[in-house]
């Protein structure tokens, strides 16, 4: 019996063909899976070009997957110049694993949306869409052109974001070179209270640690407060491992971890991996989740950590409810039952993670499950709010070109479930973002001020099958 | 790889982000398009806020607004700079723009990963906070080989971190000419 390991250097060890591999040191390994998106890809295709030639093909088609996400709904030429560019590359390596926005012409104009969600084959947001269409396992290392390919780690995987060098190298040879990270442990005790998200969660963890506290590490988050958690939910965590500086981000695997992963995954097999017992943490937290706020954070850093509570007399002018860390069903099904009844006081903009989540925005109800006939669908409810619906894209969450559904195009101040509020994250330089649950920003909505939501949610909200069946 | 270059300091404070050094808007922009890849260099760090563009005064673009060059050559930040996004765009950008080198105190793993295996720019770790003991426009330079950056304006020297580990990535070039030197990829790179 060697050293004990974590979950994460146990996955390295094996794509590495060793037995055991320690933190600090530096191992090639095969990669499983490979994402790029309309941002990244077209520099990343140009570099495998420059350096196999122009005839190279990519390591394995059925390996690559390639997410148009960001630049959709855009008048920007160049933003559907890239699409083609992804669109030719796709057909030139006969790849398997490609999401067209088929909405989306030569045309210099805003594209139309799609009418149907479910009648596209467009997904959305490409962190939301990789799970959905069966592209992560337990057990593999999954690398894409986009920080927040971290979210991938709540099905137990090592999943991080590369650059388009980093990329284009995986593109040809399907091998890359990782730095064994140390483990951080971040545990939740007790059960989630109504009032609290997988949001205020990550948000207690990088106001406790800073945005650098994590750099070089993983984060592995654990305890009942996170296997209570829906795979939905657990994402949330994994997804913002990155604005604490984590190279990846994981939870454990149990029974809710595979029945999503058998009812989804394009691949039969997979390895289950788990933190040995007595293996070595570079650094331990517990919460009580009792005792936990719902939080925010202010602007203009994901650490800047403060209460709701105490930011009552902040004004905003703006909600947003969306992106890969805040528009998943779950963060609808949330907003829309703190909402439902009520009318938002500030403009509110929601964007759908993916196409399945507007698809289920559609067709279930507040309580997560199939709607009956004559009962309000989450759609529904959202828009009698008053909530302007965009079509699923990552939208404002990064800016994005300017006409880009609920960009800040001017210093105003918003409150998100989005994941970053550095200066222009959103848009405008001066636009100030506070980052909170889908419960916070609900709350906030219907004052116009940042609100803790314990002023609406006193009754748990079930959020059903959402997002597994 | 150049080991001593001179030039003039552009100092930035803790946690530059990717959205400040090269904001979202430009990635439409591909750097793999010779046209367009020079408009990274025109809106390198356009992001920063004002007050905190080339401190301690503020107020210094980066990159004067209409052009592509600064004459910024050598970047000071603080902690966790090129945190955010992983895109490549941003170590890209500062060095289309003409700087090679940034020297802050430590990085954002990507960034920092994208710097070495891209081949952009040196991203040196000073031992030392230099980012209030640094002005914007000092002449500075920076000797990799002896490990300090030598403040010629104010006439102090401080000492960077060894590169370590990644120097026969940075010595080679970047990722693939590394692994053309050590024989992981086979022939010379056809492009370049």
């Amino acid at each position: 019996m060697g050293k004990p390991m974590t979950m994460t250097e146990k996955i390295l060890a094996a794509h590495a063909d060793k037995a055991a591999v320690e933190p600090g040191e530096n191992v090639w390994v095969n990669v499983d899976v490979l994402m790029t998106h309309d941002v990244c890809g077209p520099g990343t295709i140009g570099i495998l070009k420059r350096q196999f030639g122009p005839d190279a093909r990519v390591w394995d088609p059925d390996r690559v997957v390639i997410v148009p996400d960001h630049y959709i709904f855009t008048a920007d030429d160049k933003c559907h110049r890239n699409i083609q560019i992804l669109r030719d590359f796709v057909r030139e390596q006969g790849l398997k694993y490609y999401y067209d926005p088929d909405f989306v012409t030569s045309d210099p104009s805003m594209p139309n949306p799609y009418k149907d969600p479910t009648k596209t084959s467009y997904k959305g947001v490409c962190h939301k869409a990789l799970p959905e269409e069966g592209h992560v396992r337990p057990g593999e290392i999954l690398l894409g052109t986009d920080s927040h390919t971290c979210t991938a780690g709540a099905f137990g995987q090592f999943a991080t974001g590369v650059g388009n060098t980093d990329a284009a190298f995986v593109l040809g040879t399907g091998k890359t070179w990782l730095k064994v990270p140390p483990t951080m442990k971040f545990v939740f005790h007790g059960e989630l209270p109504p009032y609290l998200t997988a949001k205020d969660l990550i948000l207690a963890v990088i106001g406790q640690i800073s945005v650098s506290g994590a750099t070089y590490k993983s984060m592995y988050f654990a305890g009942e407060g996170v296997s209570s958690l829906t795979l939905e939910d657990r994402m949330t965590l994994t997804n913002m491992a990155i604005e604490a500086g984590g190279k990846n981000g994981v939870c454990d695997v149990d029974e809710k971890t595979l029945e999503y992963v058998r009812a989804r995954s394009n691949v039969d097999q997979w390895t289950v991996y788990e933190d040995d017992a007595g293996c070595a943490y570079d650094y331990e937290h517990e919460w009580d989740l009792g005792t936990l706020e719902p939080l925010v954070a202010k602007p203009f850093s994901p650490d800047n950590k403060d209460t709701a509570r105490n930011c009552r007399d902040v004004k905003v002018d703006r909600a947003y409810i969306g992106s890969c860390t805040g528009g998943k069903i779950t963060d609808m099904i949330f907003a829309a039952n703190l909402l439902n009844g009520h009318s938002v006081k500030v403009p509110t903009f929601v964007v759908p993670g993916s196409t399945e989540v507007h698809a289920d925005m559609q067709r279930l109800n507040l309580q997560g499950e199939a709607k009956a006939a004559g009962e309000k669908s989450i759609q529904e409810v959202l828009e009698d709010a008053g909530c302007s619906l965009g079509p699923s894209s990552c939208a404002a969450c990064l800016g994005g070109p300017e006409d880009t559904f609920g960009r800040l195009n001017e210093p105003i101040t918003c409150i998100s479930t989005t994941n970053r509020n550095f200066p222009g994250r959103m848009g405008h330089k001066e636009a100030g973002v506070y980052l909170a649950s889908p419960l916070t920003v609900a709350a906030s909505a219907l004052t116009g001020h940042v609100t803790d939501p314990r002023e609406y949610v006193t009754e748990p909200i079930a959020t059903g099958t959402a997002g597994v069946a | 790889m150049e080991t001593k270059i001179k030039g003039t300091a552009y100092v930035l404070g803790d946690d530059v982000d990717t959205d400040q050094i090269i904001p979202a808007s430009y990635l439409a922009y591909n750097p793999e398009d010779a046209k367009e890849r020079k408009y990274f260099g025109m809106y390198a760090m356009s992001g920063v806020p004002p007050k905190q563009a080339g401190l301690p005064d503020g107020e210094n673009r980066f990159v004067p607004e209409g052009e592509f060059e600064t004459e910024y050559t050598i970047v000071i930040g603080g902690r966790n700079f090129g945190c955010g996004s992983s895109r490549e765009h941003a170590p890209l950008a500062i060095a289309e723009a003409g700087a090679k080198v940034v020297v802050a105190e430590f990085y954002a793993r990507i960034f920092y990963r994208n710097c070495v295996n891209g081949g952009y720019l040196l991203p040196c770790e000073s031992t030392e906070r230099l980012v209030e003991q640094t002005h914007t426009g000092d002449e500075c330079e920076v000797d990799v080989d002896a490990g300090t950056l030598t403040n010629l304006t104010r006439g102090t020297t401080h000492q960077l971190k060894p590169l370590g580990e990644v120097t026969p990535i940075i010595e080679a070039g970047g990722l693939f000419a590394y692994a053309r030197q050590t024989g992981m990829l086979e022939g010379s790179s056809p492009g370049s």
